[in-house]
């Protein structure tokens, strides 16, 4: 094996969408990281890649050129090298295909990662999210709920949290029953408690009915929920798997409730497919955005195709109907799929998310996650393959979450606290595993792992920078945005969109090239300063009056604009750059896309004007691409195939139109 | 003709729905000669409800035993449903709405009866001649004048009187030039490019027809063009079919610009959707928006299918090549397909805006619009008589001004702080390109609107846009004034439908209203705090 760190130089990084740019530059790989730094000298652009992100790595057949090496990321980046030598190829790859499948937890970056804090810091930083002050926030205990300690220790349900609220009427003889009767004895416990009309969302897996069985602590715990919510006198059960995988699951010894046998409840089915089924889709998804120059129906065909957006939708739709049971029908609901902790994660939260403004807001959204998807047993190791394992395991399950917060962020531009990068951030740790929170399977099995006392914990650090995070357009004012969110009564599925900031989030050029966000943002935070500017001229003036001494004058501070950092973009070098708009064709055969980029960067800052006024002078560099212009097209050769020169030839014959 | 004659009943009582987010109304129901009007009862709270005869798109009435439902399609995309008292009467007012809705004649619309207080009659009208654009360009090269050769409309009837063309080549060579080109749309300045020293210039296609002939003085004149551009220009022709419909156009008459009769000029060919494909994709897309009880798969399929997105990028991508042959390419470029009054604006206008900084400012946008649309003689009658519900087979109908204003609507979202204007004026240049009461887009030319005196007889929309009070809803708050070129990405992922036109009907307005109004107050608290400080005379201390 080789050593590290392994540099090989003279490596090429290929830009995806003009394959004619390539940056020359240096290839290092460390225990933690891939690096490139380009060797252009003014710039030196550092690309860096977490081990963790990488999902496949995929060494193609060496060209003239050299051999490349395409890796794509779990953050849905793409990273395409060529490397001189064929040797060298082979050894990185070899050596990342190790480095990229770590086989223990201490091989992991958090329990390397090192952000400069002392201990006392890090005990505080996993302690800014707390659920018991959530559930106490929701109003538990109550004469309804309170907290059971069946699950001390782990001794019922070892991917549960030992901390659950339960129905008051369910003694621990039915709980213990019930999950005796429950896939992988997750048992019904509350997950969000509705505290207007006390309804509320139970959680639990499926139950073990088969063809006829019946248990009757089972039975007795739904009716436990009921009684908890004096206001209906049912409940929904609902399964969020399609009907016929439910059915399937019931020669298994599974299944699902029989109306028949609970009274009072209403069955539902809500057909959200399984992991497999997601993973696939989103597998195609992304073989969509890879498409080199596809046309518009190529791409929205794959789309389609991909059945992606409709998997979204049918998420939403489990949350918009449990929502509105909760907040309309004052009824309560249990939700699950098979084991409890894919579908009814998402499920739940998107419930949660439209029913609670709490969760709208930048501390309440972490609070969420901790609560549906960390506290509850989600398998983030499974799922998003942080240690080597089953491939089929794998899913993006919390990523289909994220995409349904971002569509109703789309939908409610000022229903949130945060803004898209807090979704992409989150979703980028869960990967990186930089911080302990995402790591492992369930509570029981990070307490094993001393999380709390060896990695340090991404809210925090979320925490600590949410000044990027916050979305300017928040009202929590607006009788809108408080309460539930109300959807359109009609179904809408023209609002499901693609959501090119996550998966071409590493494509600056298809992105906005301007921030509305930072833009507003930085204007808020210059009204501020303003305001204080103000205040403390007032407050001077006021003593001045007050003292009335003698001829001083005070000068008014001019009121200098601030510099906004937030103010340009982040990425100057594509934003003001044409593309290649003549599609396959090259239509001018002079210069090259990268050719005075430089000279061009898109900058808004009113500071950063004047120096880009020489651009719009005519430059030596336009000069010079004239003359490449005119020296090189008497061959015609290099022009669009759709200019007919050749063909065209016979019209210099052509008859003079006499005038 | 009298309108009382179409006016087959006065009045009958109604309930008018709006959509399924919007409450209904009841009241009575009038008809004049270009309105319907809803009065509510006494004890009712709203205003009268008022529709422009002329913005209805189609009809389609229902009678139950003593009642009848009337459903209107307007041409901005709504629909709305009426439900009379009486089968008479609401036979007689379909009826009557059907005939008022389509009638022909210009002068007797109306623009000319429209009087709206605070506007004088010509006031606008002369915010943007012809003369006033040449004076720029004048400031910025020596190399062009503005030639009257088409003052009586005899030369060509589409251009306007006035037109810019190159100093070096006469007024008869220009008619001569005319004679040469389809529609006598000769070669003409639609934009200089000062930083590069480049020109766009536009025109119909060459007669060259099955003889291949030339035209000795329109080959002077592209001559002439890349003589006074910077030295040692060279020129693309930007032709906005396929080689191979350019080619099938000589049949008919038509043609291209052989390459050895024009020196310095090679043929790029970018064909872009026109006519009646593009008006049926424009239905297609219409259709497939107002289908709410689809599945997400069936509204993909169907949005691809319509290809409303896919000739939005190629729109797009076509003035971006053009655009980046002046700037990056210093070369010149003459866009033309067949007519020169479609997709040749289409692609002149969108790479100015890409370009210009001047023309993404509120004024410099109008301005763009009335030079390289209305005076350019965009045949806006014809190609807008009917928009996305009419049954009738299309003749001249197209949405080639809609796209324009989807590809702006594109290059606002990409660069949110550079165009000056919002949303909300592309929204109204929409709706009143369609069915207005101002006199803007009446008739197909300059020609026209002088026989029809459009000028002194109706208001111009300009001053009705340019009022205070609809400041806000056209005004984009967040402008920050750009003076470099603005590239739009034209990938798929980076292309969007513009729900705010196309689904502005269907979709709960009051999200983006309510984000709306936060931009504005964002930004208008910083003003308000600007202003508020303290100044320095008001700090000094009083002896």
């Amino acid at each position: 094996m080789a050593s590290y760190p392994l540099t090989v130089e003279n490596v090429r990084l290929v830009d995806r969408i003009s394959s004619k740019k390539a940056a020359l530059g240096t290839l290092y790989l460390t225990a933690t990281h891939v690096i490139f730094v380009e060797n252009a000298p003014d710039t030196r652009k550092e690309t860096w890649i977490l081990h963790s992100q990488i999902s496949t790595i995929e060494k193609q057949a060496t060209a003239a050129t050299g051999c490349p090496l395409l890796i794509r990321c779990k953050n849905f980046q793409l990273l395409q090298l060529i490397i001189p030598q064929e040797r060298d190829c082979h050894d990185v790859y070899i050596s990342l295909i190790r480095l990229a499948r770590p086989v223990k937890y201490e091989e992991l970056y958090c329990f390397s990662f090192n952000p400069k804090l002392d201990k006392e810091e890090r005990e505080q930083g996993w302690m800014l999210i707390d659920l018991s002050e959530e559930y106490k926030r929701m109003g538990l205990p109550n004469n309804y709920w309170q907290l059971s300690d069946v699950n001390r220790d782990y001794r019922v349900c070892d991917s549960y949290p030992t901390e659950l609220y339960v129905p008051k009427s369910a003694t621990a003889h039915i709980i213990v029953g019930s999950s005796k009767f429950r896939s992988r004895r997750r048992f019904p416990a509350l997950s969000y408690y509705y505290r207007d009309n006390h309804a509320s969302i139970c959680r639990s897996s499926q139950p073990l009915s088969g063809f006829s069985a019946r248990c009757l602590e089972d039975e007795q715990m739904l009716q436990a929920i009921r009684k908890a919510n004096p206001g209906s006198d049912f409940i929904y059960v609902v399964d969020t798997r399609p009907k016929l995988n439910a059915m399937a699951n019931r020669a298994a010894g599974k299944g699902y409730e029989n109306e028949d046998n609970y009274s009072n409840i209403k069955f539902q089915f809500i057909g959200i497919e399984n992991i497999h089924v997601m993973r696939n889709s989103l597998q195609k998804m992304l073989e969509v955005c890879e498409l080199k120059s596809p046309s518009m129906s190529d791409f929205l065909w794959g789309l389609e195709n991909s059945g992606w957006l409709r998997h979204i939708k049918a998420i939403m739709d489990a949350g918009i109907f449990i929502a509105k049971a909760v907040s309309e029908e004052g009824v309560s609901v249990l939700v699950h799929c098979s084991d409890g902790w894919d579908r009814t994660a998402q499920v739940c939260s998107v419930a949660s998310l439209l029913l609670d403004p709490h969760y709208r807001t930048l501390k309440g959204f972490m609070v969420l996650i901790e609560k549906d998807w960390i506290s509850f047993g989600h398998k983030f190791n499974h799922r998003y393959g942080n240690l080597d394992g089953d491939p089929k395991e794998i899913s993006p399950v919390i990523d289909q979450f994220i995409e349904c917060v971002w569509q109703l962020m789309e939908q409610f531009p000022c229903a949130f606290e945060f803004n898209e990068r807090f979704l992409i951030h989150i979703q980028h740790h869960i990967y990186s595993c930089q911080f302990g929170n995402f790591l492992c399977n369930s509570q029981k099995e990070r307490q094993e792992l001393k999380i709390q006392e060896r990695t340090y914990s991404l809210w925090a650090h979320l925490w600590k920078n949410r000044a990027d995070y916050m979305n300017p357009l928040f009202r929590d004012d607006h009788s809108q945005t408080r309460g539930t969110l109300r959807l359109p009564t009609t179904p809408c599925n023209f609002l499901y969109k693609f959501w090119s900031g996550m998966y071409n989030r590493f494509e600056k050029g298809l992105q906005p090239r301007q921030s509305v966000t930072d833009y507003l943002m930085a204007v808020k935070e210059e009204t501020q300063q303003l305001e204080e500017e103000r205040e403390a001229l007032e407050e001077r003036l006021e003593k001045i009056q007050k003292v009335q001494l003698n001829h001083t004058k005070v000068k008014a501070k001019q009121s200098e604009p601030s510099k906004h950092s937030g103010f340009s973009t982040s990425d100057n070098s594509t934003a003001n750059t044409p593309q290649d708009y003549s599609g396959n064709m090259k239509s001018f055969p002079s210069r090259s896309p990268s050719q005075g980029d430089e000279d061009s960067a898109l900058i808004l800052t009113q500071d950063n004007l004047k120096s880009s006024d020489p651009d719009l002078s005519a430059n030596s560099d336009q000069e010079s691409g004239v003359e490449d212009l005119s020296c090189r097209s008497p061959s015609g050769g290099e022009c669009a195939p759709s200019e007919d020169s050749g063909k065209d030839r016979d019209s210099d014959e052509a008859v003079f139109l006499t005038a | 003709m009298e309108f009382s004659d179409l006016i087959r009943t006065g009045r009958a009582q109604a309930k008018l729905l709006r959509g399924p987010e919007a409450p209904p109304l009841r009241g009575t129901l009038c008809l004049t000669g270009h309105h319907l009007l809803l009065s509510p009862g006494p004890q009712a709270t709203s205003e009268l409800w008022l529709l422009l005869l002329r913005s209805v798109d189609s009809i389609e009435k229902r009678v139950a035993s003593d009642s009848g439902t009337i459903t209107l399609r307007c041409k901005d995309l709504r629909v709305l449903q009426l439900e009379i008292e009486g089968v008479e009467a609401s036979l007689d007012i379909a009826r009557s709405i059907e005939a008022l809705s389509s009638l022909e004649s210009v002068i007797t619309s109306f623009p000319f009866f429209y009087r709206p207080k605070g506007l004088r009659l010509g006031d606008a009208w002369h915010f943007h001649p012809p003369e006033r654009y040449y004076k720029r360009v004048a400031r910025e090269t020596n190399a062009w004048r503005l030639s009257e050769v088409n003052e009586d409309f005899s030369v060509c009837p589409s251009y306007p009187r006035a037109v810019i063309v190159p100093r070096s080549v006469d007024d008869g060579a220009l008619a001569r030039s005319a004679r040469f080109r389809q529609g006598g749309r000769f070669p003409v300045l639609s934009y200089h490019h000062a930083p590069s020293g480049t020109v766009l210039v536009r025109s119909s296609q060459p007669l060259t027809g099955p003889q291949k002939r030339r035209c000795a003085e329109d080959e002077e004149l592209l001559r002439a063009v890349l003589a006074g551009a910077r030295p040692g220009a060279r020129g693309f022709i930007v032709d906005t079919r396929s080689s191979q419909a350019a080619k099938q156009a000589r049949m008919t008459g038509g043609g291209t610009e052989a390459k050895a009769a024009y020196p310095g000029w090679k043929r790029l060919h970018r064909p872009l959707e026109r006519g009646q494909p593009l008006q049926e994709s424009f239905v297609r897309l219409v259709e497939a928006c107002g289908d709410l009880q689809q599945s997400t798969d069936s509204w993909l399929r169907r949005l691809e299918g319509c290809c409303w997105l896919a000739h939005v990028k190629e729109a797009l991508s076509t003035a971006c090549l053009a655009a980046q042959g002046m700037e990056r390419e210093g070369a010149c470029i003459l866009v033309h397909g067949a007519e020169g009054t479609d997709s040749t604006l289409l692609v002149t206008s969108l790479a100015q805006l890409i370009l210009d900084p001047l023309s993404r400012t509120m004024a410099g946008f109008q301005e763009l619009v009335e030079r390289e649309w209305i005076q350019a003689g965009h045949p806006f009658q014809l190609r807008c008589a009917h928009s996305a519900f009419s049954h009738a087979r299309p003749k001249h109908e197209a949405p080639t001004f809609l796209l324009f204003l989807d590809c702006v609507w594109q290059l606002g979202r990409q660069f949110p702080l550079s165009l000056e204007f919002g949303e909300g004026l592309l929204l109204a240049l929409f709706e009143h390109a369609y069915a207005s009461p101002f006199g803007t887009f009446l008739c197909n030319s300059e020609k026209e609107r002088c026989l029809c005196e459009v000028r002194t007889r109706t208001h111009s929309l300009w001053s009705g846009l340019n009022q205070p009070k609809e400041q806000r809803k056209l005004r984009n708050p967040l402008y920050a004034p750009n003076p470099l070129a603005i590239w739009p990405s034209v990938e798929l992922q980076s292309l969007r439908l513009w729900q705010g036109l196309f689904l502005r009907w269907i979709r709960p307005p009051e999200p983006s209203e309510v984000a709306w109004e936060k931009v504005w107050q964002i930004v208008t608290d910083k003003e308000k705090t600007k202003l508020s400080q303290p100044t320095v005379s008001a700090s000094e201390p009083q002896l």
